[in-house]
């Protein structure tokens, strides 16, 4: 990955070439009907995605570049309100560091609003239609959300904000992107955002699109029907998933109402007592402490496993849309080939074009099956990580709350009334013999 | 700590109502003599007082010389079967013929403080049990007492089937009851309880209050509990599903989806245990009910001792102003003489002797209701002292194990958690 400056792009046969940064590397259309579908340069893109076999190896590699190679560092923070004449929003301080020989600087510090994280995600779509680019959090939230700027919702939407970024510049491809550099770099965005192809060129883009949809596909290769069976389930597990664990959040916080009520009880009653005032006060105080475990455990689950599931609930419609990326490529290559098939004047340039639109598939497959394996290792890593925290902070709570049942037996052991030499068995679930 | 595996049920009962081998040595004479069980419930069909078909539970006593066990013969015990009324009707008698006595209570004639998951029916096999266990709590209590395991009417309860509510009738104890309305009356109109008296009773209003808050709250509180482990083996069902369609994730899911499983049913024995902390709970929520009965009983007898010295200061006042002449207070009598004129002598001398006939019929209903309001004062005292330590024992060690309960359902989800940690790592 080092040394690389530009990988390979694929989609440029869409867009109007010559405003589009990216594509320094490639010319226009015509020229890459000349040049073999495969890069020669043995750093490109295609070459670095190994068959399956050494998906692994390809793991060990990414896991190393986390550790030891990664050479550009985001932080999303510092939210603060920003107020004009027609709107009210917030503006996030996004700081780079980075070593890297094409940035002209080591640091960066740009104000960011949401906005321009969605202009920036939706020109890496653009430019790498078959690369799954991580989702950002939603523009709003559905339920119980009254207030948009509650700062909770601000908070959670800065983390997000924040993993988006970090798991762009981990990407191999979207990680060099021009975009990318200029998002993070530029102190004024909207010169940038002016460029690149108009409304009028994407609505063309997206008729064309849905137009050869209709057609539909003649044979999709056996590879993506079965990542596309996949999408689909793994969709609707993960949204099961994410479902069930705001459940239990849900019963978990009834749980830890009714438990603020039931400690009370027991201090109450000690206040009529003598004698047993004291364990009754001893048993309030333990119940109480258990709530702040349960509390924290809570808390812990909705910052650590909510968020992981949520992003990855989001990712299935990334997955979806690059699914029908692809096929829209193929469906317009087919069709081509279609029309070159019936067509016996222009023979030529048709075939050029066909020959085009086939290289473009190859490439759309090619960085789709790269992209799907680091996908899945990553979101394998992701869950894996989060559920195992979920799991150890459970152990804790369990840990705590049972440190804090023993020592209120230890409070009653002790107590003169009981004559218990020697004995080390807990009390009563025996009958007492003396 | 060690933890042992919980004990077979009936291990657990001598807990439940505090009995011990100490006891057994004091002076509880009957339980001495005597093992006593209440070994099983059955359903049984029959004709009720109305002549309708009925489905009821029948319990079975059964009942063991001590010796004989002592001596380690194997004898089979004798044994009865009693309805629940048949208890209360003992209760009933035992609480009319010792009202200087906080008689122990019996298991809650129907489900109270039932969350979600609780029957409220009396015939499902749970509350069934629980109540078996209840009333033989009740017995080792009665049976425990140095007052109340003397009764020659509990002795019949025990070994006698048949013809026993006859024998209890017989004793006449219903007619011995005090009317409601007489003992209200007497709470509103008595005017010199004993202080220790009041502010006991005052106590007994304290302890049924707070125990039932405290046991309404625990049942919210084990609803909620259930709910947040049963959602959790939602996750076992998708886990699993999810595993089919996973490479390298899949083992370590499907594994960790077994232990949410076993999670999700490991909340049945824990709140199952829990009801027996509840049912020592309620055992003194209704404590609190005959302890107040002892109060008002004495309310009563206070009250009537002074009605009988206010009757006879009033008839020794009349006797005074027939005999001296001098009217100190109005009477229609004495307004009557003085428009009319007097009386004649023979009329005269006919009252005042049949005032002093009142007056001595007085002095001996004061006596004797000095005597019943004082034995009363007495007998109640030493038994709410000795109520009061074994509520204060009891209570301790229902607390101590409710602790207990709350390490093994700790232990229990860090080993469930742990487990599931290391299959999350097998991800």
């Amino acid at each position: 990955m080092s040394g690389q400056t530009f990988p390979a792009d694929f989609s440029g046969h869409m867009l109007d070439l010559d405003e589009d940064d990216d594509l320094e590397v490639f010319s226009k259309n015509t020229s890459l009907a000349d040049s073999s579908p495969m890069p020669n340069s043995p750093s490109s893109m295609v070459n670095q995605y190994r068959p399956e076999e050494e998906e692994e190896e390809e793991e060990q590699l990414q896991q190393q570049q986390g550790a030891n190679d990664k050479d550009i560092f985001i932080t999303v923070d510092n939210p603060e309100s920003h107020v004009t004449a027609i709107e009210t929003f917030i503006m996030y301080r996004v700081e780079t560091k980075t070593t890297r020989g094409e940035y002209d600087s080591s640091e960066y510090e740009v104000l960011r609003r949401y906005q321009d994280f969605v202009w920036l995600r939706s020109k890496l779509e653009e430019t790498h239609p078959t690369l799954i680019v991580h989702p950002l959090p939603e523009k709003f939230v559905m339920k119980g959300m009254v207030e948009r700027f509650n700062n909770d919702f601000i908070e959670t939407r800065r983390k997000a904000l924040h993993r988006f970024l970090n798991k762009i510049s981990e990407h191999p491809i979207l990680s060099y992107s021009q975009h990318f550099k200029v998002f993070l770099t530029a102190q004024e965005l909207l010169s940038h955002k002016k460029q690149g192809p108009g409304f009028l060129s994407r609505m063309g883009e997206t008729v064309r699109a849905v137009a050869n949809s209709v057609r539909g596909l003649r044979s999709r290769p056996e590879e993506f029907s079965l990542m596309q069976e996949y999408v689909e389930d793994f969709s609707n597990k993960i949204y099961s998933v994410d479902k069930v664990t705001q459940r239990i959040i849900k019963e978990q916080r009834e749980y830890l109402d009714e438990l603020k009520q039931y400690s009370p009880t027991y201090a109450q009653w000690a206040e009529s007592e003598e004698e047993l005032a004291e364990p009754l006060n001893g048993v309030a105080s333990c119940v109480e402490r258990c709530s702040k475990e349960s509390d924290e455990q809570i808390h812990h689950m909705s910052e650590v496993l909510v968020p992981a599931l949520h992003e990855y609930v989001l990712c299935t419609e990334t997955l979806k849309a690059v699914m029908r990326r692809r096929d829209n490529i193929q469906a317009e290559f087919e069709a081509k080939n279609v029309a070159l098939a019936s067509r016996r004047a222009d023979q030529e340039s048709l075939q050029d074009e066909v020959d085009g639109l086939a290289d473009r598939v190859e490439l759309a497959n090619n960085a789709l099956r790269g992209d799907w394996s680091r996908w899945q290792n990553g979101m394998r890593s992701d869950l894996k990580s989060a559920f195992l925290s979920t799991a150890e902070k459970n152990v804790d709570y369990y840990e705590q709350c049972l440190a804090v049942w023993e020592s209120f037996l230890l409070s009653q052991r002790v107590e003169p009334g009981e004559q218990r030499d020697g004995e080390d068995e807990p009390l009563p679930t025996h009958p007492i013999i003396d | 700590f060690v933890l042992s595996p919980p004990p077979p049920k009936n291990l657990f009962l001598p807990m439940l109502c505090g009995v011990t081998a100490q006891m057994l040595e004091e002076g509880s004479t009957l339980l001495r003599r005597m093992e006593i069980c209440v070994a099983e419930a059955e359903k049984r069909n029959g004709k009720n007082t109305v002549n309708m078909q009925e489905t009821f539970t029948v319990y079975l006593v059964e009942t063991r010389p001590m010796d004989a066990v002592a001596e380690g013969r194997n004898q089979a015990p004798d044994s009865l079967w009693r309805r629940y009324s048949e208890f209360e009707l003992l209760r009933n008698y035992l609480l009319v013929t010792y009202p200087y006595i906080v008689v122990p209570p019996l298991p809650e004639k129907r489900a109270e403080f039932v969350w979600h998951k609780l029957s409220a029916d009396n015939m499902d096999p749970d509350f069934v049990e629980r109540r078996r266990v209840g009333l033989e709590n009740f017995l080792l209590r009665v049976a425990s007492h140095p007052v109340l395991s003397n009764d020659k009417i509990l002795h019949h309860f025990l070994i006698e089937e048949h013809g026993w509510k006859e024998v209890v009738y017989e004793t006449g104890f219903q007619a011995k009851a005090d009317s409601r309305l007489r003992a209200l009356s007497a709470t509103f109109r008595v005017r010199n309880p004993d202080k220790r008296f009041m502010e006991m009773k005052h106590y007994s209003d304290e302890l049924q209050s707070h125990t039932s808050q405290l046991l309404r709250a625990r049942a919210r509180v084990a609803d909620r509990l259930y709910g947040v482990y049963k959602v959790h083996g939602n996750y076992g069902r998708v886990f699993s599903e999810w595993s089919a369609m996973e490479k390298e994730m899949g083992d370590g899911l499907q594994s960790a989806g077994h232990h949410m499983d076993a999670y999700a049913a490991s909340i049945d024995d824990i709140l199952e245990e829990e009801e027996h902390y509840a049912d020592q709970l309620k055992e003194y929520l209704f404590y609190a009910e005959a302890l107040r009965a002892v109060c008002r009983k004495h309310e009563l007898t206070q009250f009537e001792f002074e009605m009988a010295s206010q009757e006879l200061v009033s008839k020794k006042q009349q006797h005074e102003e027939l005999s001296t002449g001098i009217v100190r207070t109005f009477s229609f009598k004495g307004m009557t003489n003085k428009l009319f004129g007097q009386e004649a002598p023979e009329q005269r001398e006919a009252r005042l002797k049949l005032l002093e006939d009142l007056i001595a019929e007085g002095e001996e209903d004061v006596q004797e209701k000095t005597v019943e309001c004082g034995e009363h004062v007495e007998r109640a005292w030493v038994d709410m002292h000795r109520f009061k330590e074994q509520k204060d024992k009891d209570l301790r060690e229902a607390l101590i194990n409710y602790a207990v309960m709350q390490i093994s359902m700790c232990k229990k989800g860090i080993q469930m958690w742990s487990n599931a940690k290391e299959c999350f790592l097998k991800m």
